[in-house]
């Protein structure tokens, strides 16, 4: 009875029991299911062992969705508690850990996620590459990433979840004030999932830098796979950090080091700083690959190239430095004094500069073009609006003594979710919508998909307009109520009617899949937005090879040039292709992560052991293999180029 | 187009409603500092709707005059590489808004780091503000009284906060008066204050802090000197003493009222050694202690 005791929930309430119940029967009805329909040999073959980058981003895509709905069911609990004041609908510690797991859910595992996805099915498309340069460590990565957002998931029915925030602050986060295990899974369900996030980010790198294809310099990318590469870049230098922290927080609540505890020596700020200096970047390495969508997408449908090319690249690789040197600006209230908050109050405001150049890019991309009104433009053109009004809050936070006022209140609140909805959510959905022919060669329902545009667009004003005067009216964020005296209950209404509004988008685009699925017509070209960039010079959906023949580039809109002024993107003959074989060690191994996540979660020193000497043999089994992969004959590319369409040169 | 006009129009709603007639508690100030950040926010908030009025000027235009829809057929929209001065305006631009801004925001930030405009000539009132779960302290060492939960402060006097706390990251906020900052346990912050206006006003937690934040409230009322000082000859008259054991009571985590108490809890449970946030600049002369035990903070590790 014991050993059980300590998975139970320290304050279950009705909901949690209604979740275990329905993951249950959820879980019950896919193996039943799968078991019906014979699958698992084809879920074991075809997914769960592949390394292909476009079957990988397709998980990562349907991960993200998952995790989309798990994060907006929190935002609604959280709405729905304070849309009017005193109210009862859950207590204080089930909103902390609502609001917790709603941040760490929405940033690392459906924002991440959902980048993660259009990365590794665009990027090595548009260089014309076969596959990514680790293609196996790229199954690693995506492991990795859903163990992890697993692990963090079931800490809602199994020994409670985390409630420090998803900042996690010391030494609120330590033991003595958050005694139970939440923290624990906080701690390591991020450090397995940020783990497959820095290889991804060592493996994007080595492959936009090693594999273009033959002409593609570096000023002739895509931007699009220019935003991909300086996005890994940051994570190559970013991630470490909060590996370390991860890491030290972890040593401090399991094994009794003071890292950060206020007593021994520990530096509670140390914990500030450590997490924002990976946080800040962070925020720029969603929203970067989300300016590269855009600047695929508003070209496309403006029927023109996109404007000052170079001053795009020259304002990400700028934005990106500048990311580094602005996290003082998250605790400018923690008594740096005025000289220190002044250089970080500048250094943020820098940022806007560049990030100005590139709305009057996009701008002037539509100057001059024709404009079509599809569902990744509509998202493309709400955009601008909303994230230029999140963006000029984000200035006035940056003003120092100002964000004495505002910090930790619901404006801010406004503001960061005023950025990131149109600059990432918009863009997600947007390029899910665009390469979905690609992916799955049909294409979304537009009207429906229009539908949903107006109900997130419109709700993300009305749930997050009304935070700005809270906020200026004194109303702290994380609060899970207040009184009616303060007045906020009308704001909160207002907000709760616009959040319910965003989950009926949110709906309207998952309904739009299904029924796309079933009834849209499966005979579309391979290039049905007339777009401009190399992934629509192959069939839709890809072989498994990508491009028969390696095309050869001599622009950044390389297929516009070859529709328009006739060049020739394929030249030569078939010839075999050397393919990567699938593998089940990536898997494997990321249950032994999960299992060896688990284990220290709650401390249970043998089954940790256990796993981490199972992670290793994993390892070990790699380092005896021997596999070159297989070759695809020319006979077979030869039919599969027919089937498809004829061959394409 | 609709929702671009939606979008102007709540945004003139939100101009309109901050200069209207009932203030925010914000844009509401009643002290130096806090009208010193209420005006650094109205600048901004004038230059960011130019801003904001100029990219959806631009958008509008050029949706409409540019839709597929309003076109001939075969019209063919030209390739435009960039143009150096189009480009020198949209990188312009923004330099001189932020340069502008910059400038206002160093002016201001070591205005409310330093003795309130006015005051600077005037002994403050040294009060020390301890957090602990859930609950505010405040010790006044000069009169030698405690307060839980409430604080009577004197008009026209400047204040200077010591914050520091007794568990978590809390942060002191009377947004009527100044700008948030952290109460740490192991180092002290120091808070410039000075109330202009007699009267009532919020304060409360601002950073999270665990189960009971939300109600992490106290009130802070502002009187004159002399209501004030026979406000603290009251409470040596009739409230009890603070000790240890009591103290270390009120220190388990909780809720309480307001409670009294003459004495300080400082007597026996000292604060943290080390300062942190008087103003860095060399605007006042009492500070210089301040700063080199600050400058051991970094070896000492707070
Ligand atoms: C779908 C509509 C959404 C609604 C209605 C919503 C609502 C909220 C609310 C009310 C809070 C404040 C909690 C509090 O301070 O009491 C919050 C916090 C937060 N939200 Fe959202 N949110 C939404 C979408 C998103 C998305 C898409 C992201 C990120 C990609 C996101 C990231 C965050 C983060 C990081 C926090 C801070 C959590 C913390 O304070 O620890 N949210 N959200
Ligand atoms: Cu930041
Ligand atoms: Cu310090």
């Amino acid at each position: 009875m014991e050993f059980f005791e300590r998975f139970a929930v320290p304050n279950p309430t009705f909901t949690i029991y209604a979740s275990m119940v329905a993951i249950a029967l959820t879980m019950l009805a896919v193996v039943i299911g799968i078991t019906y329909f014979r699958k698992w040999g084809y879920l074991w073959s075809e997914w769960l062992t592949t390394v292909d980058h476009k079957r990988i981003g397709i998980m990562y895509l349907i991960s993200a969705i998952l995790m989309l709905f798990r994060g907006g069911v929190d935002a609604l609990m959280m709405r729905a508690q304070t849309a009017v004041p005193e109210n009862t609908l859950l207590h204080a510690q089930e909103y902390n850990e609502v609001f917790t797991t709603h941040g760490v859910v929405m940033i690392l595992f459906m924002a991440m996620a959902f980048i993660m996805a259009l990365m590794n099915f665009v990027t090595p498309l548009q260089i014309g590459a076969r596959d990514v340069a680790f293609p196996r460590l790229n199954a690693l990565s995506f492991w990795l990433y859903f163990m992890g957002a697993m692990l963090f998931n079931i800490s809602f029915v199994v020994g409670g979840s985390a409630d420090a925030g998803w900042t996690s602050y010391f030494p609120l986060a330590g033991n003595e004030h958050s005694p139970h295990v939440g923290t624990n899974y906080y701690m390591l369900s991020i450090q397995i999932a940020g783990l497959g996030t820095l290889i991804t980010g060592i493996n994007f790198m080595v492959t936009i830098l090693r594999m273009r294809a033959p002409g593609m310099t570096l000023m002739k990318m895509p931007m699009f796979t220019w935003t991909a590469l300086i996005t890994n870049m940051i994570i190559v230098f970013a991630f470490p950090v909060l590996t370390v922290a991860l890491a030290m927080g972890t040593m401090d609540r399991l094994f009794g080091t003071h890292f950060f505890a206020i007593n021994n020596g520990g530096m509670d700020m140390l914990w500030a700083n450590f997490f924002w200096i990976w946080g800040h970047p962070e925020v720029y390495i969603l929203v970067l690959p989300a300016f590269g969508i855009y600047s695929e997408i508003i070209p496309t449908f403006a029927g023109r190239n996109l404007y000052g090319y170079k001053s795009m690249v020259v304002s990400i690789v700028s934005i990106s430095a500048l990311s580094f040197v602005v996290w003082v600006h998250h605790f400018f209230t923690m008594g740096q004094g005025a000289l220190v908050n002044s250089i970080f109050a500048i250094s943020t405001m820098a940022i806007a500069i560049p990030t100005g150049v590139k709305i009057f890019n996009w701008l002037l991309t539509l100057w001059k073009g024709k404009i079509r009104f599809t569902t990744p433009m509509l998202y493309s053109i709400g955009f601008i609006p909303i994230f230029t009004i999140g963006g000029v809050t984000g200035v006035m936070l940056g003003m120092a003594s100002a964000d004495y006022q505002y910090h930790n209140t619901m404006f801010l609140v406004a503001h960061f979710h005023l950025v990131i909805i149109p600059g990432v959510v918009f863009a997600l959905i947007a390029g899910m919508f665009y390469w979905w022919p690609k992916m799955f060669g049909f294409l979304l329902n537009e009207r429906l998909g229009k539908a949903s545009f107006w109900f997130i667009a419109i709700g993300v004003c009305v749930a997050f307009f009304p935070m700005f005067i809270s906020g200026l009216d004194g109303q702290a964020r994380r609060m899970y109520t207040y009184s009616e005296a303060t007045g906020f209950g009308i704001w909160n209404m207002i907000s709760f009617v616009g959040a319910l509004m965003l989950a009926v988008g949110f709906v309207l685009i998952v309904y739009n899949i299904y029924y796309s699925t079933r009834y849209a017509s499966r005979d579309i070209s391979a290039d049905p937005w007339d777009a401009r960039s190399l992934e629509w010079a192959t069939h839709s959906p890809v072989p498994e090879y990508n491009f028969a023949i390696t095309p050869e580039v001599n622009s950044s809109e390389a297929f516009w040039d070859a529709k328009k002024k006739g060049h020739k993107l394929f030249k030569g003959e078939y010839k075999e292709i050397h393919m990567p074989s699938s593998s089940g060690v990536p898997f494997i191994m990321c249950c032994f992560f999960f299992l060896w996540g688990f284990a220290l979660v709650f401390s249970m020193w043998i089954t940790a052991i256990i796993a981490t000497l199972g992670i290793f043999a994993c390892m070990a089994h790699r380092s005896f293999e021997v596999d070159h992969g297989y070759h695809i004959p020319v006979d077979e590319i030869k039919r599969t180029e027919e089937k498809l369409g004829g061959a394409k040169k | 187009m609709k929702k671009k006009w939606a979008l102007l129009s709540i945004i003139f709603l939100i101009a309109t409603f901050l200069t209207g007639c009932e203030p925010l508690t914000v844009l509401d100030p009643k002290g130096p500092q806090a009208e010193t950040t209420r005006d650094v926010i109205m600048i901004s908030i004038w230059t960011m709707l130019f801003i904001v009025v100029v990219v959806f000027a631009l958008l509008i235009y050029v949706l409409i005059k540019y839709r597929a829809s309003n076109q001939s057929e075969d019209y063919e929209p030209p390739h435009i590489h960039g143009s150096k001065l189009i480009e020198g305006i949209c990188v312009g631009v923004p330099i001189i808004i932020v340069i502008f801004l910059s400038v206002i925001t160093v002016k201001s930030t070591y205005e409310v780091e330093s003795t309130p405009k006015g005051f600077e000539d005037e002994e403050p009132l040294i009060i020390y503000v301890s957090s602990s779960e859930w609950k505010w302290h405040f010790s006044y060492p000069e009169e030698n009284i405690e307060t839980v939960n409430y604080l009577y402060i004197p008009t026209n006097r400047p204040i200077e906060f010591k914050l520091f706390s007794h568990g978590s990251i809390a942060s002191f906020w009377v947004p009527q008066l100044a700008g948030q900052k952290y109460a740490m346990a192991n180092m002290i912050n120091t808070l410039h204050v000075a109330a202009t206006v007699p009267g009532d006003y919020v304060g409360r937690n601002a950073n999270f802090n665990g189960e009971g934040f939300a109600h992490q409230t106290f009130n802070v009322t502002a009187m004159e000197e002399d209501e004030f000082q026979e406000w603290v000859e009251e409470v040596h008259a009739t409230a009890d003493p603070i000790t240890i054991d009591r103290f270390e009571e009120l220190l388990e985590p909780g809720h309480l009222g307001q409670l009294t108490f003459t004495g300080t809890h400082l007597d026996f449970l000292p604060p943290p050694s080390t300062h942190h946030g008087a103003s860095h600049g060399e605007d006042s002369e009492e500070h210089n202690e301040d700063h080199s035990s600050h400058d051991s903070h970094d070896d000492s590790g707070h």
